[in-house]
């Protein structure tokens, strides 16, 4: 069977999986569709969470983000588990405990106030819909390179899917669905990264051939001195400044805490005691991905080096004429890649052979031997907009893993079945959080009150449709900014919902003044900041130096300024507006013990 | 709502936020800390191939990460137990 359609077997096979279990998991009421019917196994919503939670962009893009950033890539594997922590034991066992349908709805109540419930929501929308766009786009990736199809057919085939399930079954679908799609989409992660730990380091567990040799040397000091030899930053340090690591971390973990569609999977479970289990199990099944990551990216760095520069692997002289490969016998999958423009080669100077090393390097006396060798730029990069760009694209370090590593092709396929199973997992429970939002925020608590069970069902339905359809158009005519954007949804989630969220549980004396005030102020400031220090992809303006950052913090890194600033604002406003009634200080007494969890959920 | 006619309160909830808060000053150590701040110091330490801080930054945080929301969830079992809050 050739690649193509071992690759159509496959997924078709995985979709066969994900339409059965959604037609077995239909939901009936809207208790089974916002909340699964609350009954979840905490292995089970573990599993679910982890699918849920990692998208796209954590099965495409990390691995390819570490490669390149080095160490400076940890602030993405610490910040996207660390969150986990928070999570199980600052919100969800309360929010468990409160035993409602959705955020807004929390925030709604403990703050007494729909002007609070509609601030969330839109805060809400904002983050899931950018985050969405993503996924789709990834679907349609995924489906032109591997299935070769048209993007437009690939949108359309995983968004008839999507629609399927999550506005057939709601939540209860989308849990079932979201447990097949982790077992595909973490097998298709390890299969290849042990192989390629193997070929590396003969040691099959990536955790440990990380750590290992390659030859008589340690792999990781063998990357730093092929990298370093090449003009780039050493591996194991990086080159960003503390004080962004640090705060990008923060706003990372604080983002996934407060991310809407991440926090109601843990009202899918019947206890608190299961709601702090379960976040510890949601980690385990993400840290199975997430600890193979770095090595993953690492070696394909490795790989991807030694491809072009012959004297990487032998430890000869990398500025020797002969050790960098002739463009015309470059490997096949580079000229396959090509073709998507993730990767490209543009011979500057003339000489049939290709030169990737850092032409931007701080070391003169770098330079100065690149310069005597005849080189004249980097020459391995990538094709955007019809350009040459002298950076290889992220994405191919695991979407061409299987290739570079020689690996047989029904593990490629298998790429493209991961690929897509966690694009649709995320997808499915971001368009959830927004259709519940719409239906059980919006209309049941604003709108249309006196509407039935079966009206809301009816309601979130049709508003789940409507999300399926506005996310596949943001898929396939993104706006030039969604992949920039997508990292920028965890610093609002970070500044906006989470201090809130926070605040409600911890503090009975916080009012409806502060926690609107807070919220308000959290998200406009890191809105702002974003697009200011961003206007070139966002506007298409002259780009604000770096140099201008607030204490040297990225924009990345920016929410967790957003979120100081939205305690201290709900803080000073809580002192000049009238006090938090006695009513809701109860209530946030009764969210603090375990017991009555269950019957709290039927209100 | 707690049944128990000698239910405390206050001293649930102190000892909830003393178990809190070792949590996160031990989540705090393991990321910010030995990944972050320290792991200069860190990294002239090594752990088969590893520098150490690269490490915590890169693996040890995270299966640090894991082993304490199973002992946080343990212990507040036992928290709740003990007070006459825990869910039948």
């Amino acid at each position: 069977m050739d690649l193509k359609t071992l690759t159509y077997v496959i997924v078709g096979l995985s979709f066969a999986l994900y339409i059965g279990i959604a037609i077995w998991a239909r939901a009936g009421s809207t208790k089974e569709f916002y909340v699964a019917g609350g009954g979840v196994h905490p292995i089970v919503n573990g599993m679910a969470t982890g699918a849920d939670w990692m998208s796209a962009a954590s099965f495409i893009s990390m691995a390819g983000l570490i490669a390149f950033l080095g160490y400076g890539g940890s602030v993405y594997l610490m910040g996207w588990t660390g969150g986990y922590v928070m999570l199980a034991v600052l919100l969800a066992p309360y929010l468990r405990k409160f035993g409602k349908f959705t955020v807004p709805q929390f925030i709604g109540d403990r703050y007494y106030s729909q002007t609070a419930r509609i601030v969330a929501v839109i805060c809400l929308i904002f983050i899931s819909f950018t985050y969405v766009a993503g996924q789709m786009r990834g679907v349609g990736i995924v489906f032109s390179r591997f299935l070769e199809v048209e993007i437009t057919t690939g949108l359309m085939i995983g968004m008839g899917l999507v629609f399927f399930y999550a506005v057939l079954g709601g939540m209860k679908g989308i849990t079932y669905t979201q447990v097949a799609q982790y077992c595909v989409l973490i097998f298709a992660y390890t299969i290849p990264a042990v192989f390629i730990s193997l070929q590396i380091s003969g040691n099959p567990f990536p955790q440990l051939g990380l750590g290992g040799h390659i030859g008589d040397v340690y792999f990781l000091d063998k990357l730093n001195k092929t990298v370093t030899d090449l003009g780039f930053a050493a591996y194991t340090t990086g080159n960003k400044t503390m004080i962004d690591v640090f705060c990008i971390t923060l706003a990372l973990m604080a983002g996934t805490a407060g991310l809407p569609h991440v926090i109601v999977r843990f009202f899918t479970v019947p206890t608190v005691h299961d709601a702090r289990l379960s976040a510890g199990w949601a980690l385990v099944f993400i840290a199975l991905l997430y600890t193979a990551a770095p090595a993953v990216g690492a070696m394909a760095r490795y790989n991807l080096h030694s491809t072009v520069n012959t004297a990487v692997a032998t430890g000869g002289d990398v500025f020797a004429p002969e050790s960098s490969i002739q463009g015309e016998s470059r490997p096949d999958w580079m000229k396959r890649w090509e073709k998507t423009g993730l990767i490209a080669w543009q011979d500057k100077n003339g000489d049939g052979r290709i030169q990737y090393y850092n032409e931007k390097s701080k070391n003169p006396e770098f330079l100065a031997k690149a310069e005597a060798a005849g080189w004249k730029g980097n020459e391995l990069g990538s094709t955007k907009a019809g350009k040459f760009e002298g950076k290889v694209d992220n994405d191919i370090m695991v979407l061409a893993n299987p290739e570079i590593a020689h690996l047989p092709d029904w593990v490629i396929a298998l790429i493209a079945a991961g690929g897509i199973a966690a694009a649709l997992s995320t997808a499915a429970g971001l368009l959830l959080v927004i259709s519940s939002s719409i239906s059980h925020d919006l209309l049941k608590s604003v709108f249309a009150k006196n509407i039935s069970e079966k009206g809301e069902l009816m309601a979130g339905r049709v508003a789940a449709a409507v999300a399926v359809g506005i996310a596949g158009y943001l898929g396939y005519n993104p706006p030039g900014f969604v992949a920039q954007v997508v990292a920028f949804a965890f610093g609002l989630a970070c500044a906006s919902l989470f201090p809130t969220i926070l605040m409600g549980i911890f503090s009975k004396s916080m009012n409806r003044g502060g926690a609107i005030a807070g919220m308000l102020t959290g998200l406009v400031f890191t809105l702002s900041y974003i697009i200011y220090f961003k206007r070139d992809v966002l506007l298409g303006m002259d780009k604000v130096p770096d140099t201008q950052w607030l204490f040297g913090i990225s924009p990345e890194g920016i929410g967790v300024i957003g979120m100081l600033l939205n305690f201290i604002v709900a803080f000073i406003v809580m002192k000049m507006t009238a006090p938090c009634p006695d009513h809701i200080q109860h209530l946030v007494e009764g969210i603090r013990y375990p017991r009555g969890a269950g019957e709290a959920q039927a209100h | 709502m707690p049944k128990s006619t000698n239910f405390d309160p206050k001293a649930y909830w102190s000892a909830t936020l003393r178990l809190l808060t070792m949590t996160m000053v031990i989540w705090f150590i393991v990321s910010f800390g030995a990944g972050i701040l320290f792991r200069d110091a860190l990294d002239g330490i090594h752990l088969g191939g590893y520098p150490l801080g690269f490490w915590f930054a890169q693996q040890g945080s995270i299966f640090v990460f894991v082993g304490l929301i199973f002992w946080y969830a343990k212990r507040m079992d036992k928290i709740d137990r003990e007070h006459d809050v825990h869910e039948e």
